[in-house]
C-alpha cells in the first residue's frame, strides 16, 4: 500500500474577517506517485485548499500533512519536499531564465554546481537554451508558463502543486508541459493539479477529486467516478455533480 | 550565505537593468546639489562679494545730503544709481518694478537744513550738560527730521530688509555725528572742525574681526556647497524609497513572493540582500554627489567643496544615514498596499521630514514647538553629523551624539518592519 504523500484531515478554515468558512472538516487522501486532478467550479476553494496544502495560508483547525509531515507551523524544512507552479508567473521578468533558475535554485537550497547542471538540463527540456541569456520580459505567453513549471521543478521535488499550470498557452506548449508532467510522474513525483481544462486533465489524472462550496463532493479514479455516474467524461461529470447554474463567488 | 549572495546578485541585476530607476537615482541628488547650490550661492555673493543695486534720489542741495551719498558708498554694500532730484516717488517705483534696482532711497529737500538744526540742538544741550553756555549755537526748534524715505522690491527678504536698514542707519549716523562734533568743536573753538580731526573722528570706529567657528581650528568660511551638498545628499539617499518601497511592493504583489514563500529560505534573506544592495547604492550615490562638489563645481563657477580631514568619518556617517534611509523605504514597502500607496506615502513623508528636519528651513529658525519633531526626523541627524563634519570641522567622535539617535531611528524603524513582517505572515 502507498504512503499518503498529502494527508488532510478535519480541515477547517476561513479568511480573517469573513463570516463564513472556506472549509469545514474537510478530509482528502493524496497518495504517493498518483497524478491528482482537483477540480471544481469559480470560488469552490482549489486555490485556498492548494495554499493551506502549501503553507501560504494559516488555518485555524484540522491538519494537512505532507510525506508525514505535519505542516501546521510551517517549518521552512518541508518546503524542500514540494514544488510549487502558481496560476500566475512567479519569477521575475527583468532576469533571464537562467538567472531565475539560479535564483530560486539557491533559494531552494541547491548547491551551485547543482543549480548548473539543473539549469541545463530544464532549459533544454523546455525547449529555452537558445533564450537563456534574454530577458523573460521579451518572452511569449507558452515561453514564461515553461519558465515557471520549470522553477517550481528545480529541486527536485517529490510533491509538486500546479495551479492551472497550462492556462492560455498553444496546444504545442500544452502538450509539451503535459508530457513533461508524466514524466516527473514516472520519475516519482506526485502531481498535485487544478486546472479548468477538463480534456487535458482526463489525459493527465488517474485520479480526481471534485470541490464545491468547501466540500469534496466525489474523490475517486476518474474511470470509477464516470462508472459510478454513468458520464462518459470529466466534463459530464463536472456538470452532473455541480450543476450549471453560475456561480458568482 | 550562498543565498544571501544570490539574492543580491538578483538584486543588483534588477537595478541595474532599471536604467530610469538609476537615472532617477542618481540625477536627482546631482541635479538637486547642483542647483540649490546655484541659486543659494548667488544669494551669498549677493550679500558677501556683489553689490546690490539702489536707486538713489537726493533731493536736498546741501551738504548732508552728499555726505549721506558717500557714507552710503562707504558702506560697500550698493552700486549707487543717481537719479535727478524731480523724479516723482511713482517714477522711481517704476523704475524698480522694471528691475532698474531692488532698493531706492529718497533723501528729503531739507535734509541739510533740518539736521543742522538738529545736531545744533543736541551740541547745545550736551554743552549745558557740561556746564557751558553758549551764545555761539542758535538752537531753535527743529521740528521732526523728515525721514530718508527706503523703498526695496517685494522680492527682498525681510533679513536682507533689515541688513540694509542697519548699513543705511550707519550711514545717517556717520552723517549726524559728523554735524554734531562741527556743531560743539564751533562752539567751543569759534572756529570749523579741521578736516583731519573730522576724519579722525569719524574713522575711529572699532573694527570687527569675523571668524567661522570650526573645531579643527581652520578659519575656511563655509559656502553654499559645504551647506548643500551634504543635505542634498541626505534628502536624496531617503529620496530612495521611491525606488526601494516600489521594489518590496512590486515583489509583494507580483507571483515571485508567493513562491518566495513556499520555498526553504526566509524572507528576511530578501530583506537582507535589499538593505546590502541599496546601502551600496546610497553609498555611490554620495560619492558622486560629493565627487561633483570637488571637481565639478568649480568648472562651474561654483565653491568647491572641502571634504572634511576626517574621511573615515565622512564614510561611517555615510554608511549609517544609507542604512536608515533604506530602512526606512523597506518599511514602506512593506506597510504599503500599492506602489502608488508607497511612492506617494515616501515621496511626501520623505520631503516633510526633510522639512522639519532642518534641510529646508535651518533647524536654529524653527520654532520652539518643533523641536520635538525635529528630532524624530532620521534627515535631521543625519544633516546634524555631516554639518559636524563639513562646516565644522568635527572629527567622528564629535558627531557620535548625532550618530546615536539616528542609529536608535533605525533600529526602531527596523523593529517596525519586523512587526509588519509578521503581522503579514511574510516572515
Amino acid at each position: 500500500m502507498s504512503n499518503a504523500a498529502v494527508r488532510i484531515k478535519d480541515l477547517s478554515f476561513s479568511y480573517p474577517r469573513q463570516s463564513t468558512s472556506c472549509f469545514t472538516h474537510l478530509n482528502l487522501e493524496v497518495l504517493e506517485g498518483e497524478r491528482f486532478g482537483l477540480f471544481g467550479p469559480n470560488g469552490a476553494g482549489k486555490t485556498t485548499l492548494m495554499n493551506c496544502m502549501t503553507g501560504l495560508l494559516k488555518f485555524s483547525e484540522g491538519s494537512i500533512q505532507l510525506l508525514g509531515h505535519e505542516i501546521a507551523h510551517h517549518k521552512k524544512s518541508i518546503n524542500k519536499l514540494f514544488g510549487f507552479v502558481p496560476q500566475d508567473f512567479s519569477f521575475y521578468q527583468e532576469l533571464s531564465p537562467a538567472e531565475n533558475l539560479a535564483f530560486f535554485g539557491a533559494w531552494s537550497g541547491l548547491q551551485k554546481s547543482e543549480i548548473k547542471y539543473k539549469t541545463t538540463e530544464l532549459l533544454e527540456v523546455m525547449g529555452l537554451t537558445e533564450v537563456r541569456n534574454k530577458k523573460v520580459e521579451q518572452f511569449s505567453g507558452g515561453m514564461k508558463r515553461r519558465v515557471n513549471l520549470a522553477i517550481g521543478v528545480i529541486h527536485n521535488p517529490r510533491i509538486l502543486f500546479l495551479d492551472e499550470p497550462t492556462v492560455g498557452v498553444d496546444v504545442h506548449t500544452r502538450h509539451a508541459i503535459i508530457n513533461y508532467l508524466k514524466k516527473l510522474n514516472e520519475d516519482g513525483t506526485t502531481l498535485i493539479y487544478t486546472s479548468h481544462q477538463l480534456s487535458e486533465a482526463e489525459d493527465l489524472c488517474n485520479k480526481v477529486a471534485l470541490i464545491d462550496d468547501g466540500k469534496i463532493i466525489a474523490h475517486d479514479t476518474l474511470n470509477q467516478l464516470m462508472i459510478d455516474h454513468k458520464e462518459d467524461g470529466l466534463e459530464g461529470l463536472f456538470i452532473n455533480l455541480t450543476g450549471k447554474s453560475y456561480r458568482n463567488s | 550565505m550562498f543565498k544571501l549572495w544570490s539574492t543580491i546578485l538578483k538584486d543588483m541585476r534588477i537595478l541595474t537593468r532599471d536604467r530610469l530607476g538609476l537615472v532617477f537615482m542618481f540625477a536627482m541628488p546631482i541635479v538637486l546639489a547642483l542647483v540649490i547650490t546655484a541659486v543659494q550661492n548667488s544669494t551669498f555673493e549677493m550679500l558677501n562679494t556683489n553689490t546690490v543695486p539702489m536707486l538713489i534720489c537726493n533731493r536736498d542741495s546741501g551738504e548732508a545730503g552728499k555726505q549721506m551719498q558717500t557714507a552710503i558708498e562707504k558702506v560697500g554694500m550698493f552700486s549707487l544709481k543717481q537719479v535727478t532730484p524731480n523724479v516723482t516717488d511713482k517714477e522711481i517705483s517704476d523704475k524698480m518694478h522694471s528691475k532698474d534696482a531692488v532698493i531706492a532711497i529718497i533723501i528729503p529737500a531739507d535734509f541739510t537744513q533740518k539736521l543742522k538744526l538738529k545736531a545744533d540742538a543736541t551740541a547745545k544741550k550736551a554743552l549745558k550738560n557740561f556746564g557751558m553756555q553758549t551764545d555761539k549755537i542758535i538752537a531753535t526748534d527743529t521740528g521732526q527730521i523728515q525721514p530718508i524715505t527706503l523703498l526695496y522690491h517685494p522680492v527682498l527678504q525681510e533679513s536682507f530688509r533689515h541688513s540694509i536698514q542697519g548699513a543705511l542707519r550707519s550711514a545717517l549716523q556717520v552723517v549726524q555725528n559728523k554735524e554734531v562734533l562741527k556743531s560743539i568743536y564751533f562752539a567751543m573753538n569759534e572756529t570749523a572742525l579741521p578736516d583731519s580731526l573730522e576724519q579722525d573722528l569719524i574713522n575711529s570706529q572699532v573694527g570687527i574681526v569675523e571668524i567661522p567657528v570650526s573645531r579643527d581650528g581652520s578659519r575656511n568660511i563655509p559656502n553654499a556647497s559645504q551647506h548643500n551638498v551634504p543635505a542634498w545628499t541626505v534628502f536624496a539617499m531617503f529620496f530612495i524609497v521611491i525606488s526601494l518601497g516600489g521594489s518590496v511592493v512590486r515583489e509583494k504583489l507580483n507571483g515571485s513572493f508567493v513562491r518566495l514563500k513556499t520555498l526553504p529560505t526566509n524572507y528576511l534573506v530578501a530583506l537582507i540582500s535589499k538593505q546590502l544592495s541599496y546601502l551600496f547604492i546610497t553609498f555611490i550615490q554620495a560619492t558622486v554627489v560629493f565627487s561633483m562638489g570637488i571637481w565639478l563645481f568649480p568648472f562651474m563657477g561654483l565653491p568647491k567643496l572641502n571634504l572634511p580631514a576626517d574621511i573615515l568619518g565622512v564614510i561611517i556617517v555615510t554608511l549609517i544615514c544609507g542604512w536608515c534611509a533604506v530602512s526606512y523605504a523597506i518599511m514602506i514597502g512593506v506597510f504599503a498596499k500599492t506602489q502608488e500607496q508607497a511612492n506617494g506615502i515616501g515621496a511626501v513623508s520623505i520631503v516633510l521630514m526633510a522639512a522639519v528636519g532642518g534641510l529646508l528651513v535651518p533647524s536654529f529658525a524653527m520654532p520652539s514647538s518643533f523641536t520635538f519633531v525635529m528630532k524624530l526626523s532620521p534627515l535631521h541627524w543625519c544633516l546634524e553629523a555631516y554639518y559636524g563634519l563639513f562646516l565644522e570641522g568635527g572629527k567622528l567622535k564629535d558627531v557620535i551624539l548625532n550618530i546615536i539617535p539616528l542609529l536608535g531611528i533605525s533600529f526602531a524603524i527596523q523593529l517596525i518592519t519586523l512587526y509588519g513582517l509578521k503581522r503579514k505572515n511574510l516572515i
